[in-house]
């Protein structure tokens, strides 16, 4: 996959809204055949949509009800369920870990990326296309079957089971992505504004921060967004690496409240509804860089 | 290696310094490139080479007891119990891919081509479908199996309402059925990206194109199978590349549906979950066996990864 150029995200990103369909032939069984296609779409929202939203009703109703009959509306608008996951369960502790976790590896990623990025795509130096290349190979590498020699390398230097080794294993599991995104987008940048920055004595340090940074914004919301998902979602690292409840991001401390709560569904669904929130604010406000993000894929 | 490299540029830059925007000092090449090259390096590529030279030893616990040749690669591959967990769990990957590939390749296109063809709700359709994605692999995992749950789940609770009962099966409990849900759900979750693929390349491709066909003469269905569709390919060798990786990393999703140990009887078992026991649940050999296995694995994914995408590349350049 050679690196996307910004047209081309955007054009892919857009195109679906732009190039309207060819204007439909009325005839007979039209208006049949729209119903059909109507039919079909709300099908699979609701095959696409309505797990989660048993999941969210669920949540809302006591557990011998459920027990009861598993598929039926709340009887009583009861938060319990919430509290109970929240405080018994210490959700509230795995949720404060994984938004440290999250926010200071996805700012530590596209901080480094940035710069990375930056550098390799607008300055010329030897070795540039290698390190480019190498960096966006990581893109095809299983970064997790390296996971036991960091752990051993962890050990010697003291972060098992630290937060601060964490952050740094998903800064640099994103590395590759962000910079082949940023890249990308660099690509497609008119260089007038940096040459101008330059003439007027700017220093690099200064083009990248004053000139290419404020750019670069659609492209740092795509990688924000992804890394945020990523890491917020990982549960192989913190599985290995570590130990104490305390410290738990939220996958690994649901793994543990599934297996004390195992029988009382009702707060299982209320502790996932409490593990799905991030993602879906993040989602709310951010659905088109999701969407330029899933389609960088179609690079040309 | 990666560094030497990046060291080695800086006295051979000064001498040259053609070309607009080139004159940077090296200073500012480290500055910018090394925080990225030392994170990545040192927690990516480093620990995969260290991986590959753990598995030419013996080990006893953390103990490095002789050097092993091929020996680890001999072991996993003919001692029992690894000799055949990891022939199945290679199977299970391979039919997990397959699965995954023909679900979503002709529903993912469906979705598409009739959002292409009914631009109404579009953008509430396109976010519903691809709602699923953002979700964590193992909240995924552990929605499915409360929803499936033998007796208390709500789908054979519909099942059995239905007059239905014998369809009402442990679904995730019984080897025959494990996979297939676990393809099910699999697509479930990712179905998104390809519609989201295949809407972007239907936009991309010009609306003359079937009109020509259509004045030839051309029924709709036949320009969308000659025209379109063939142009749809390379978005259908992106998908592939895509769910090739995913379904090849799968972990977490088997994990929630199915244990560490991959189900009832191992009917889900992939390397993933494999390599985990052999590292972190194994024997003395853990290490020199895991990183065996993590080399064997590693070639695997990087090296069909690859070969799709040459593959892929010397198709558009053909076209």
């Amino acid at each position: 996959m050679t690196p996307l150029s910004p047209a081309t995200t955007r054009r892919a990103a857009r195109a679906p809204e732009q190039a309207g369909p060819p204007p439909a032939r009325r005839g007979p069984g039209f208006g049949l055949r729209r119903v059909g296609v109507q039919l079909l779409l709300w099908g699979y929202t609701a095959l696409a949509f309505g797990p989660l939203v048993l999941v969210l009703v669920g949540s809302f109703r006591t557990n011998a009800d459920i027990l009861q009959q598993p598929v039926g509306l709340p009887t009583s608008l009861d938060l319990g369920n919430y509290q109970r996951a929240w405080e018994t369960a210490s959700l509230s502790i795995y949720f404060l870990n994984s938004v440290a976790v999250t926010v200071a590896a996805v700012s530590l990623c596209v901080a480094v990326s940035a710069m990375a990025a930056y550098a390799l795509s607008r300055w010329r130096f030897r070795g540039r296309a290698f390190l480019a290349a190498l960096f966006i190979s990581g893109l095809m590498i299983p970064a997790k079957l390296g996971l036991l020699p960091v752990f051993y390398m962890y050990q010697s230097v003291g972060l098992i089971d630290s937060r601060i080794g964490l952050v740094l294993l998903y800064a640099a599991n994103g590395v590759p992505f962000s910079i082949f995104v940023i890249m990308g987008f660099m690509r497609g940048l008119p260089l007038e504004l940096e040459e101008a920055a330059r003439l007027d004595g700017a220093n690099p340090g200064r083009m990248f921060v004053s000139v290419a940074l404020p750019l670069m914004r659609p492209a740092l919301a795509v990688v924000t967004v992804f890394q945020f998902a990523l890491t917020w979602n990982d549960f192989f690292y913190p599985l290995v690496l570590m130990r104490s409840d305390e410290k738990y991001t939220v996958p690994v401390g649901l793994t543990r409240f599934f297996g004390e709560f195992a029988a009382d569904r009702a707060t299982l669904f209320a502790g996932l509804v409490i593990a799905l929130v991030p993602l879906a604010i993040v989602f709310a406000l951010a659905t088109r860089h999701i969407i330029s993000g899933l389609t960088a894929g179609m690079s040309k | 290696m990666v560094r030497a490299d990046a060291v080695e540029t800086r006295p051979r830059l000064r001498r040259r310094s053609a070309g607009r925007l080139n004159r940077t000092p090296a200073g500012w090449i480290a500055a910018f490139c090394l925080p990225a090259l030392a994170l990545y390096g040192l927690l990516i590529i480093v620990p995969l080479g260290t991986a590959f030279y753990y598995g030419f030893f013996w080990w006893e616990g953390t103990q490095r007891a002789g050097f092993a040749g091929l020996g680890n690669y001999q072991e996993i591959l003919t001692r029992y119990p690894l000799g055949t967990e990891i022939p199945t769990a290679l199977w299970h990957n391979v039919l997990f891919f397959v699965g995954t590939m023909a679900i979503q390749n002709t529903v993912g296109l469906g979705l598409a081509v009739l959002l292409y063809r009914n631009p109404r709700f579009k953008r509430f359709f396109q976010t519903v479908f691809s709602l699923p994605y953002l979700i964590s692999p193992l909240i995924v995992g552990y929605i499915w199996s409360l929803l499936l749950s033998p007796n208390f789940g709500p789908i054979n609770y519909v099942l059995r309402s239905v007059g239905l009962e014998s369809w009402a099966l442990p679904w995730l409990g019984e080897p025959t059925t494990a996979l297939p849900v676990l393809v099910l759900v699999n697509a479930w979750q990712w179905i998104g990206g390809p519609m989201l693929i295949f809407l972007a390349a239907l936009g991309g491709i010009p609306q003359e194109l079937e009109e020509a066909a259509a004045l030839d003469g051309a029924s709709p269905a036949r320009a969308f199978w000659s025209v379109r569709f063939p142009l749809l390919m390379p978005a259908v060798g992106v998908i592939t590349v895509l769910t090739f990786i995913g379904c090849f990393n799968i972990f977490d999703l088997v994990y929630a549906l199915g244990g560490s140990d991959g189900g009832p009887g191992g009917a889900m078992d992939v390397l993933g979950l494999l390599y985990y026991r052999t590292a972190f649940e194994g024997g003395t050999n853990a290490i020199g066996e895991s990183s065996a296995l993590a080399m064997l694995i590693f070639v695997v994914i990087f090296g069909f990864a690859i070969v799709l995408e040459r593959l892929l590349r010397r198709r558009e350049v053909t076209q």
